[in-house]
């Protein structure tokens, strides 16, 4: 089970450690630096390290590195990672910084002897409430704490995502589809591959216990899904509708997965051109960026990066739209377009200049795009109605799509 | 300018004095100085946080325990504030206490005794009636490692696992490997609070007292037989982390207790085959049939299928590890048509194989893992996509990506023969790749593919001997050299050129270069000595004298071999056969074979090398071990039934109110008499009354009834739960039942049961919905809808059914009467039935008109009884008090005046019967 957890900032600087058993000196953590120097990149580290006396499982999150060793079950440990990041949050290394005894006390909770004991978001927050001005304010005045005296209802029921009497004035259930496409494009711009990664995250405020059904038109486009533990399994299995008592606040409801075999909507294109020169220590680059398949939406937030060879020095390029960035340092160059004109499509042109001397580089970069189109869901998945059974308030309902660029890559 | 003299005056006067003193001091004065010096500052040092602990403020105090527990996070030492800490161990403000303890657990065995002195205030804490704080006082107390505590430990854990609140049992369970760990000698304790913890009921404590198992003593695979159903049955409930624990360690007990599914269907198949090719031979054949009768046919234990069945939904779980653990669970014990639904092994991922294609982003041991996968995935039908795919991935930057990726190629051309020809002539394109790493690669693939059949390749082998000249890596040389020799037949005209060449450079070359040189001169000496006795010469003499002494003893070796001397033996004249041998072509491994053995999804796995702790997962059985040890008595399961969600039968009820487990009804093993479950699942005690829903004829074959199961319906404990029990008498299947258009009085509300996908002919399934009558016996109306028919249904309460029991004591029931005088009491007076002539008979019948629970009472003349109604939670009081001659008074108080005239009524007339 977990042993210990030293939090690392990317700088290298270990801010937090937690022992859940006896403690063990944070020299450890030197083969880990010793690992990350050999690995340039800190992606490429090995997500389990052997010293002689543990195993060191690290994680890479929000450019800060969490990291720990253990005994058994790599999967199980990685995933109570994660968790913990969920609950953080999109959190930086000032924030845990800035409320490192909130973070403390909720590891404490987390993990009792290095085994999950409450992970469920609800119940942690029931346990320790979250921070906010308004309550450090109160609690500064009043002496009244942070940390809750009884035990939270949930843990107890066989819901424990939902705490007992909530109460809102307002009932509202918001839904967003959100999906990724994730793509490999070839040079010439046909898909080697396409898939739709999904979830469809809720936010849920209604009072009472709440049991909801959400409806599809098309359900038999998902043939992945996997579930909040809310969700009960067999009414999906036999009616295909999404049948749950729903935590209280926000949560991702499910997550689903539209495989290769389908076909899956481009919804941009990308003519490229980049070259390299023999002679001179120059290059040329290229690139434009058009519609495709949108269904009559407007391509939002494009943006383009590169990661280029480590010869190129510098480029020197012009943008009929939007800017562009290149950074000699990491060798990235992000040209971000914004949003998408049809009559004029945006393009990027100039040279590039190499390190004198150097070889010429093998390899063309590849481009990776970043974009977002509103109010579509690319699959075409849409919610049919939103059921509330077990109370009579009438809640507002809202389903918001969303399509976004995930891993899509463009090889040139 | 004098001031300023005059300062440093002082400073150097100062200084003087100083330095003079220290010289004054002998050495060890000296150093017992410095002791003194930094023992004050160690003192002094936390003073402001002391002094904030020691004030009667709390929010003082709070303020000095976040810094400290910030100093600790941030890993320095905080170990000397220990007394001042401790001391507010019994603090009320909850914050304070809660990072006290942190602070107690943190250094309690470096400062064992003053830790001591913080125990008594958890004694106190265990036996607190907030369930949280006993449950964090057994916590802290069992995570402080004090080898004194032990005894009170132990003894805390064996209170906490009869403790009332599940919470507080889940964290006895984890306090146990806690206390192993620190004092091994208390394992057979241990092991009885865990045998207890493992027949606890609910799935709060499963996941944790499992775990407490495989610490503890995960070969006391005895202790799980009994519970195996029960926790086959829990784990949808389960939360995850529990989940994933449990299927881990039921994998390892099933490989213990059950017969491999594959391995006799395997058998099966190989004895039919057997018998196609034999028939002539008749009396081998009766001979076969013999063997096939004594080997009974395999037939899967229904405990087996039922672990595969119920962790199949799990598949779907959004945690990864539940994933993983469900995936190996299968992979180890499902029969080889089921594991598919993992996703197919052995062809299973090829629908998914773009899934596998490498971006540039990826980081590097994620690329090597994918182009495993790729490789393996290779057949006659899809390489040319996966080779195309490879041929993206060689222009990478990343160079050990793409030394990887020329290897999968090499594999690919060995594993499917059509593509050897266009792999090597798109290896031998790479052989001109600017980069020395690539190439090299290459050549080293290329090597291993041309063994296979070299006859073809003359010019392949012309081409590289040329690239010597170009080539820097000492193995791509070497493998060059070693091809040359072996082959120099094919080019007689080059290999004695290259060997020249080789001569020349000898002495700059590295090692595996060097020993190479000699086996080629070797090789060409044997086929050619015309044109190389000079030069192999020459270049045995250079390694002579090198200065590894591998080589000077291979040269020495070598040159004993193929040169005729007069001492040289009979080993000379096989010298031929010895070196020119044909090899045989080498096999292209993966670099991830050999790691089956592991259990798949642990660190072991991961690694490729035993982890410390890792349990080896058994391997089948020869025979299954007797399966009767599984089963539970019933008796004891029955009451568990009622009151947790549990048991097999019990749990198809109840899950179904609950969350996910619903309709798991019909996944029961098999094995248990039919009649018994009926009576449970139907009939919880005697004393209930069933009613028609639907006749069998009116409902063309689907007969409904119903009953008013006296549980509290989970969802909603404003509702009555109405257990409904549908039997299907049709000769077709009844599809799609569910409830519609409900039409009620105002304020009711109906919660309806799942609906039912598929009921088959003769088979009864039973749900249960919840109505809300709000407290009035009207009656709820709905339709019953089947896939093709619609039933007008209404079911009316019995107002004894609108209640549910409360548990008063005496004084608390005469107290509740009092406040229910008047209007709301009303008194009636009767004469017993006939048979009414005990105690025990009054109160049966009183308790089967009405859902109320027995009050004590210390007159035996009087019975009370007590309860509540479910929608609005109003008292209902009910006393009996009997007189001689069989007369008696009937006394009804409840502020419902409706609900207290129609009691009366309902006992008058069961009393009096």
């Amino acid at each position: 089970m977990i042993h210990s957890l030293f939090l690392i900032s990317n700088a290298g600087d270990l801010f937090l450690e937690k022992h859940w058993k006896s403690v063990i000196s944070r020299s450890v953590c030197d083969y880990f630096f010793e690992a990350r120097e050999k690995a340039v990149e800190p992606d490429n580290v090995p997500p389990v390290i052997r010293t002689p006396h543990h195993y060191l499982i690290n994680i890479y999150q929000f450019k800060k590195l969490m990291f720990l060793f253990s005994k058994l079950g790599v999967c199980f440990i990685v995933d109570v990672l994660y968790r913990m990041c969920d609950y953080f949050g999109e959190c930086s290394e000032t924030t845990i910084k800035d409320n490192v005894v909130i973070v403390y006390e909720l590891l404490e909770e987390m993990l009792d002897n290095g085994f999950p004991l409450a992970t469920e978001s609800n119940i942690l927050k029931e346990l320790i409430r979250p921070p906010t001005i308004l309550r450090s304010m109160v609690n500064t005045i009043t002496g009244s704490s942070n940390v809750g005296e009884t035990l939270p209802t949930g843990q107890l029921s066989t819901i424990p995502w939902r705490r007992a009497g909530v109460k809102y004035t307002s009932n509202e259930a918001y839904f967003d589809v959100v999906e990724e496409i994730d793509a490999i494009l070839d040079k010439s711009g046909t898909a080697v591959f396409a898939e739709i990664q999904g979830v469809i995250d809720a936010c849920v405020k209604l009072s009472g216990m709440p049991d909801l059904t959400l409806s599809f038109m098309n359900p038999r486009l998902l043939d992945d899904v996997s579930f909040h533990p809310c969700v009960r399994y067999k009414r999906w299995e036999s009616e295909r509708v999404i049948s749950f008592i729903p935590p209280d606040g926000n949560f991702q409801l499910m997550s689903y997965h539209i495989s290769a075999q389908n076909l899956v909507a481009i919804p941009v294109y990308v003519k490229q051109n980049i070259s390299f020169f023999e002679t001179g220590s120059s290059g040329r680059l290229d690139i434009t960026v058009g519609p495709k398949q949108t269904m009559g939406k407007t391509l939002e937030c494009l943006v383009v990066t590169v990661h280029m060879p480590k010869v190129v020095l510098s480029a020197n390029l012009s943008a009929t739209q939007g800017t562009y960035n290149y950074d000699p340092v990491t060798k990235i160059l992000v040209w971000d377009i914004g949003k998408l004109n049809p009559q004029k499509l945006p393009n990027l042109k100039g040279s590039l200049s190499l390190q004198s001397g150097a070889p010429k580089p093998e390899e063309n970069p590849s481009l990776n795009i970043d974009l977002k189109i509103q109010q579509l869901a690319i699959s075409g998945l849409k919610v049919n109605r939103l059921d509330v059974y077990g109370e009579k308030y009438k809640p507002f309902k809202g389903v918001k799509y969303v399509t976004k660029a995930g891993k899509f890559q463009v090889r040139t | 300018m004098s001031l300023s003299y005059s300062c440093n005056g002082h400073i150097c006067e100062n200084l003087l004095v100083m330095d003079s003193f220290v010289r004054f001091l002998k050495e060890r004065e000296q150093e017992q100085l410095i002791k003194i010096l930094s023992f004050l500052f160690y003192i002094f040092r936390h003073d402001d946080l002391k002094e904030m602990l020691d004030s009667n403020k709390d929010s003082l105090k709070l303020e000095a325990m976040k810094r400290i527990v910030a100093m600790i996070a941030r890993g320095k030492n905080a170990s000397d504030l220990f007394p001042a800490v401790v001391k507010n161990v019994a603090c009320k403000n909850i914050e304070v206490k809660k990072l006290v303890y942190v602070y107690l657990v943190r250094y309690a065995e470096e400062q064992q005794d003053l830790a001591l002195l913080s125990i008594s205030t958890f004694q106190r804490g265990l036996k607190d009636p907030n369930q949280l704080i006993r449950a964090s006082a057994l916590r802290v107390l069992s995570s402080i490692r004090v080898t004194i505590i032990v005894p009170i430990m132990m003894l805390a854990i064996k209170e906490a696992a009869s403790d009332m609140s599940p919470y507080v049992r889940k964290t006895a369970a984890h306090a146990i490997p806690k206390l192993h760990s620190l004092d091994p000698e208390q394992k057979d304790q241990l092991i009885e609070v865990i045998e207890k913890l493992l027949a606890d009921k609910t799935t709060l404590v499963a996941g944790s007292v499992v775990m407490a198992f495989e610490e503890v003593c995960p070969d006391r695979i005895d202790l799980i037989h009994k519970n195996y159903r029960k926790l086959c049955n829990l784990l949808i409930d389960v939360e995850e982390w529990g989940q994933v624990v449990i299927i881990n360690m039921l994998t390892r007990y099933a490989r213990t207790q059950f017969l491999n599914p594959n391995e006799s269907l395997l058998e099966e198949s190989s004895e039919k085959a057997f018998y196609a090719s034999d028939d002539e031979e008749d009396e081998d054949k009766k001979a076969e049939v013999t063997t096939l009768e004594k080997r009974k046919p395999y037939v899967m234990d229904p405990d087996h299928r039922l672990l595969l069945r119920n962790t199949k939904p799990l598949l779907q779980s959004r945690n990864a590890a539940v994933v993983m653990a469900v995936a190996q669970l299968y992979f180890h014990l499902a029969p080889k048509a089921e594991v598919g639904i993992i996703a197919k092994a052995l062809g299973m991922f090829e629908p998914y194989l773009k899934s596998f294609y490498i971006r540039s982003t990826d980081p590097t041991q994620i690329k090597i893992l994918k182009l495993e996968v790729l490789t393996n995935l290779a057949n006659e039908a899809n390489i040319s996509t996966i080779l195309r795919e490879f041929q993206t991935y060689i222009k990478s930057m990343d160079k050990d990506f793409v030394a990887a990726s020329i290897q999968a190629i090499g594999r690919c051309a060995t594993n499917i023969g059509e593509v050897r020809d266009t792999c090597l002539n798109g290896l031998v394109q790479l052989l001109s790749n600017r980069d020395e790493l690539v190439v090299a690669e290459s050549v080293v693939v290329i090597k291993k593919l041309l063994q296979m059949q070299p006859e073809q390749h003359s010019d392949i082998i012309k081409h590289m001997a040329k690239l010597i000249d170009n080539i820097q890596v000492p193995m791509a040389r070497a493998s060059i050299l070693w091809l040359i020799g072996e082959y120099c037949e094919h080019v007689p005209k080059i290999a004695p050129d290259v060997l020249r060449k080789m001569a020349k450079s000898f002495t700059n070359e590295e090692d595996i270069v060097k020993l190479q040189i000699i086996n080629l001169a070797a090789k060409l000496y044997l086929t050619n000595s015309k044109q190389t006795k000079l030069l192999t010469q020459y270049v045995l003499n250079l390694a002579k004298y090198d200065q590894n002494y591998d080589i000077r003893d291979r040269a020495r070796f070598i040159r004993q071999l193929i040169v005729p001397t007069d001492k040289s033996g009979a080993l000379n004249k096989y010298a031929k056969k010895l070196f020119l041998a044909l090899k045989p072509a080498p096999v292209l491994e993966s670099p991830f074979k050999d790691r089956d053995h592991f259990q798949l999804g642990s660190l072991s796995h991961l690694l490729n090398a035993k982890a410390a702790g890792y349990q080896e997962l058994p391997d089948w059985p020869e025979s299954a071990p007797d399966p009767s040890v599984r089963n539970v008595e019933v008796k004891d399961s029955v009451c568990a039934e009622r009151t947790v969600l549990t048991g097999p039968e019990g749990a198809g009820v109840l899950l179904l109110q609950t969350t996910r487990g619903s309709s798991n009804m019909q996944d029961l093993p098999k094995k248990r008499p039919k009649a018994l479950t009926k009576k449970h699942t139907i009939a919880p005690s005697g004393s209930i009354k069933m009613y028609e829903l639907l006749h069998r004829i009116t409902g063309e074959g689907l007969a409904v009834e119903y009953c008013f199961s006296r549980q509290p319906f989970s969802p909603d404990p404003n509702m009555v739960a109405v257990q409904i029990q549908f039997t299907n008498n049709t000769n077709s299947e009844t599809k799609n039942l569910h409830i519609e258009d409900p039409r009620l009085q105002s304020g009711m509300r109906i919660r309806e049961f799942a609906e039912i996908g598929l009921q088959p002919t003769g088979e009864s399934v039973t749900v249960v919905m919840g109505i809300d009558f709000c407290d009035s016996t009207q009656a709820a109306n709905f339709q019953l809808c089947t896939h093709t028919r619609k039933f007008f249904v209404s079911i009316q309460p019995p107002v004894g059914e609108l209640m549910t029991p409360t548990f008063l004591t005496e004084n608390n029931f005469k107290k509740e009467q009092g406040k229910l005088m008047g209007m709301n009491e009303i008194l009636e007076k009767l004469t017993l039935g006939e048979k009414c002539v005990n105690e025990h008979v009054i109160v049966e019948r009183v308790t089967a008109t009405a859902n109320l629970s027995r009050v004590p009472c210390g007159s035996d003349k009087e019975c009370r009884f007590a309860g509540k109604t479910v929608s609005s939670g109003c008292l209902v009081l009910v006393t009996v008090t009997t007189k001689e001659g069989g007369g008696a008074q009937l006394t009804v108080n409840c502020e419902k005046m409706v609900i207290g005239t129609m009691l009366v009524k309902d006992i008058l007339q069961a009393l009096s019967q």
